[in-house]
């Protein structure tokens, strides 16, 4: 590899610890080894390349992905971020698998954004999903490279030749041909059409739904996995920014002298007040810069500035949530309408009808947003955090007013995304900043800022109305739900649109026969985003406590009524939703309907797991909510217990998920640990208020989240062992949790909690 | 000012506002980044090190406190990554982002100094105050059990 040419000179410019060109750290399976180089041609591991570098570097590379260099070393570019859910560690092994490389031989390399990757925003749960066949299809067109030369070489036919274990086996002959002395023969050879390209069979993917190395372990625990903040280089000045409390306010007027008295501060710079929509802009304000971010924290806290409360300085939790309210009375634009719910409302002989409320939900990843950016002339290199290279790219490069190609972007490790590192406006303030500063900028967002300043998940009113029969058979459904739509960000709109109501409404299996759901309005006056599992937090949390509610009023068990709910599996058609289209996450129906008996599968486990039968007897208090979203089935049982120091907590839980195929089954499992944590928080702490356009809260203290002893020692995760075409696995498991949990409050102490976060509701 | 202080065993002196907290002074002036930012307020547990074998929390910590003291981080937990809670956090895959994990292991092997054996109870006592957004508790609790040779749950 010695070679290559790899890029010395930005390397020896960064100077933080363990980072590739690319900025993220190297990753190399653990059990890498040197000694068993097949060619020995290197005598050392790779240094470190970034992805563009690795395109150019000698040996076989058909496409953005992979790379097979003359010493066999295989190099797989891994194009989504990593954020914590794994991918580094799966994407790269599917692409390995097809090849028939040793893993112990891949090495992983992070891209920068590049249209060449296809898309690559880490949202919506879809880097397996969507990417399952093409990874898989990269890999196998280096193979059928390798193969075809091998082949050449031994003048057979490539029909009767195997790639395994990094090498070409002449099966009939049994030679091999190791890939390193393959590539160069491959290099040459045209590359194969994408139809003439054959995946393996499944059988053949060894690691496929295994526990697989875990790429990056090491580089977490001895501290050197490099994150946004951990990038430094010379010359770079920290900034701190003081932004306005409501967004769209602006800064009156500021004096920067005390902020420039402090040791250490270098710059004090106002930023351009951003206008709706407010997208990717930054927020405005002052920022200062300084030597270190010690002296950047303190230079702000010696502004002194007078804002303008700017067009949402009004903004009151209060008074919107009664606007909601009165907004679902109204109703809305039907979104979903089988039959005639009016007449059959108005002729059931009960009515059961409920609403519910979620506030806004911050992502308050553990790392806060993190920028740093570099303008020279018309030139741009930015390091960031960022789930959307692609995005960040595009909105440095409009904001300079060059063309992409000119800006560089180069995605750090991830301290968690949950949605919010989806959003460019760190990186716009990081470029603002260094194109007026004329130095390397890295911006730094303080928690407070994170927690004011975040693209908040929808605040919602919901309202659930049943109408029941004389047997107490459910005969009439009605769904209205009203909440600023993430649209709102982006354009001015008046609430949310049909196709947002994909996420657990459209969707839902309804055995009923008269079912109607309205989009209700509701104008944004923060900005709104999305959020780990997003609109699924809200429409799963009424949905599946409705269900409790209606089974309590009937006086019957909430599984049976929820069996009898989705009614029997099968697979639910458009008509039989009353739905003309279902955006379906972009997946086809064909592919992945909306399934009843997935749904029902996944309920059945979870309560088999939870001795849901035995639970009056053994005393406890269990609560049961399913939901699908992101392709996926989840179900939880929540058990709480009431706490002397906290009220009520949550002693066990149980999740299941049918996800389809698993790439990774640790990394899923922990994605599903991760989920009960974060519906934990969701339901019992989670949320901000808004008084005059400004979040009432800024940091761990008044906006919780889940600690160790919030989340239980008893917690079991299960994954239904599937062949299915591949679904999310990073969101689906959040949803059914929160629900769950205040169903089994409602099991414990009777009090039914219709909104979150319910330890602030719940009656002591 | 210029204060003294031995960091992993090195010793090293920092010329800053003694008021700096002992984090940006690691980070920012010392290059040591493997301590995370994740709250300033010592409410999320991110940046904890050890100063004269104490957990403390080095975004609320003066570096001046740090005068003639020694500060252990996460890069001078084990010379090569191979502390028990390290191997162990490897083995269980513990990490989701990794971003909290520094101070997840630097207050485990806290208390594994003080107890050796702990309970569980006294597991979830002192990591109470180390935030994981991630939710990587459970594993947490059995790597912190792994390490210390406690049988498996
Ligand atoms: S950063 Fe110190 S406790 Fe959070
Ligand atoms: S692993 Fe992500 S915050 Fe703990």
């Amino acid at each position: 590899m010695s070679e290559r040419p790899v890029l010395i000179t930005r390397r020896s410019f960064l100077i933080g610890l363990n980072l590739s060109a690319g900025g993220l750290a190297l990753g190399i399976f653990p059990a890498w080894s040197r000694a068993d180089e097949p060619s020995g041609k290197s005598g050392k591991a790779p240094t470190t390349a970034d992805a563009a570098e690795e395109a150019k570097a000698p040996g076989l590379n058909p496409n953005p992905f992979v790379h097979v260099g003359f010493d066999g070393l295989v190099t797989i570019v891994c194009a989504r971020s990593e954020m914590g859910q794994g991918v580094r560690s799966s994407l790269p092994v599917l692409i390995a698998d097809e090849l028939g490389a040793t893993l112990a031989r891949v090495k992983v390399v992070q891209a920068d954004g590049d249209a060449k990757y296809g898309d690559q925003n880490t949202d919506g749960s879809s880097s397996v999903r969507n990417f399952f066949d093409d990874l898989r299809r990269a890999g196998a067109t280096a193979r059928q490279m390798l193969v075809a030369a091998a082949a050449q070489r031994w003048n057979v036919q490539p029909d009767t030749c195997v790639a395994h274990d990094h090498v070409v086996e002449h099966r009939p002959t049994k030679r091999t041909l190791a890939f390193g002395e393959l590539s160069a023969a491959a290099a040459k050879l045209p590359i194969p059409a994408e139809k003439s390209v054959t995946l393996r069979p499944r059988a053949e993917l060894h690691h496929l739904g295994k526990e697989l190395p875990f790429i990056d372990a090491a580089a977490y625990v001895t501290g050197k996995a490099a994150y946004g903040a951990d990038v430094r280089v010379p010359e770079m000045l920290i900034a701190v920014i003081a932004r306005p409390p409501a967004v769209g306010g602006k800064v009156l007027h500021y004096d920067p002298a005390p902020a420039l008295a402090v040791p250490g501060v270098k710059r004090v710079i106002a930023l351009p007040a951003p206008k709706a929509p407010y997208a990717f802009q930054a927020w405005g304000g002052v920022a200062v810069l300084a030597e270190n971010t010690w002296a950047a924290m303190r230079g702000r806290a010696a502004l002194k500035i007078t804002w303008d409360a700017g067009e949402n300085g009004t903004y009151d939790s209060d008074a919107y949530r009664r606007e909601l309210a009165a907004s679902l009375q109204k109703g809305g634009t039907r979104a979903r309408n089988l039959g005639d719910v009016d007449a059959a409302l108005a002729k059931a002989a009960r009515v059961i009808d409920a609403e519910y409320y979620v506030p806004h939900l911050p992502q308050m990843p553990m790392e806060p947003p993190v920028a740093m950016a570099h303008v020279r002339g018309d030139r741009c290199e930015i390091w960031a955090s960022t789930q959307n290279p692609q995005e960040a790219r595009s909105t440095a490069a409009k904001l300079l007013g060059v063309p992409e190609e000119r800006v560089t972007i180069h995605v750090t490790f991830l301290g968690g995304g949950f949605g919010r590192k989806s959003k460019a406006d760190f990186v716009s303030e990081a470029v603002l900043l260094s194109k007026e500063a004329r130095v390397p900028v890295r911006v730094q967002w303080t928690r407070e800022d994170d927690v004011r300043h975040a693209y908040y998940n929808a605040v919602s009113t919901q309202r659930l109305r049943a109408g029941l029969d004389g047997r107490g058979k459910v005969v009439a459904w009605l769904h209205r739900t009203a909440f600023p739509p993430i649209g709102s960000t982006f354009a001015k709109v008046k609430g949310p649109t049909a196709e947002d109501l994909q996420q657990g409404v459209l969707d839902l299996a309804l055995d009923v026969p008269n079912v109607r759901a309205e989009a209700c309005a509701a104008t944004a006056h923060v900005r709104i985003g999305w959020y780990r599992s997003v609109y699924n937090i809200f429409h799963a949390f009424a949905i599946s406590s409705f269900m409790d509610e209606i089974a309590h009023a009937r006086g019957q068990d909430p599984r049976d009524v929820l069996y009898e709910l989705i009614g029997p599996p099968r697979t639910v058609s458009l008509a039989d939703l009353g739905i003309g289209k279902l955006p379906n996450y972009g997946a086809p129906l064909a592919t992945h309907p909306v399934d009843a008996g997935r749904l029902h599968g996944v309920v059945q486990r979870v309560t088999e797991l939870a001795r849901w039968n035995d639970r009056k007897r053994e005393g406890r208090a269990l609560g049961l909510a399913a939901h699908r979203s992101f392709l996926s089935y989840a179900a939880c049982v929540a058990s709480v217990v009431r706490d002397p120091e906290r009220t009520v907590r949550v002693d066990e839980a149980w999740l299941v998920l049918d996800a389809g195929t698993i790439v990774n089954l640790d990394r899923v499992r922990a994605q599903l640990q991760g989920a009960i944590a974060m519906g934990i928080s969701n339901a019992l702490f989670g949320g901000v208020t808004m008084k005059k356009g400004a979040t009432q809260e800024s940091n761990f203290r008044d906006a919780r989240i889940a600690g160790i002893r919030d989340v239980p020692r008893k917690l079991h995760v299960e994954i239904i062992s599937s062949d299915g075409p591949p679904c999310g696995v990073g969101e689906p498991g959040v949803p059914p949790v929160a629900p769950a949990i205040a169903n089994a409050i409602f099991a414990l102490t009777g009090q039914r909690i219709r909104e979150l976060p319910l330890l602030r509701a719940l009656r002591v | 000012m210029t204060i003294r202080l031995r960091v992993n065993g090195v010793d090293r002196t920092v010329d800053a506002d003694p008021e700096m907290p002992l984090l940006w002074a690691l980070r920012d002036i010392l290059g040591l980044t493997g301590t995370k930012y994740g709250c300033g307020q010592a409410l999320c547990g991110a940046c904890s090190v050890h100063l004269d074998g104490q957990v403390v929390r080095a975004c609320v910590t003066p570096v001046r406190r740090a005068a003639g003291g020694a500060v252990t981080t996460i890069e001078g937990l084990s010379p090569d990554g191979n502390h028990p809670l390290q191997r162990a956090w490897m083995e269980l895959g513990v990490p989701q982002c990794g971003f909290c994990q520094a101070g997840q292991l630097m207050t485990a092997a806290a208390l594994l100094k003080a107890k050796p054996r702990p309970t569980d109870d006294e597991i979830d006592q002192s990591l109470a105050a180390n935030l994981c957004r991630c939710g990587t508790y459970p594993r947490i609790r059995a790597a912190v059990r792994k390490a210390a040779g406690l049988p498996e749950k």
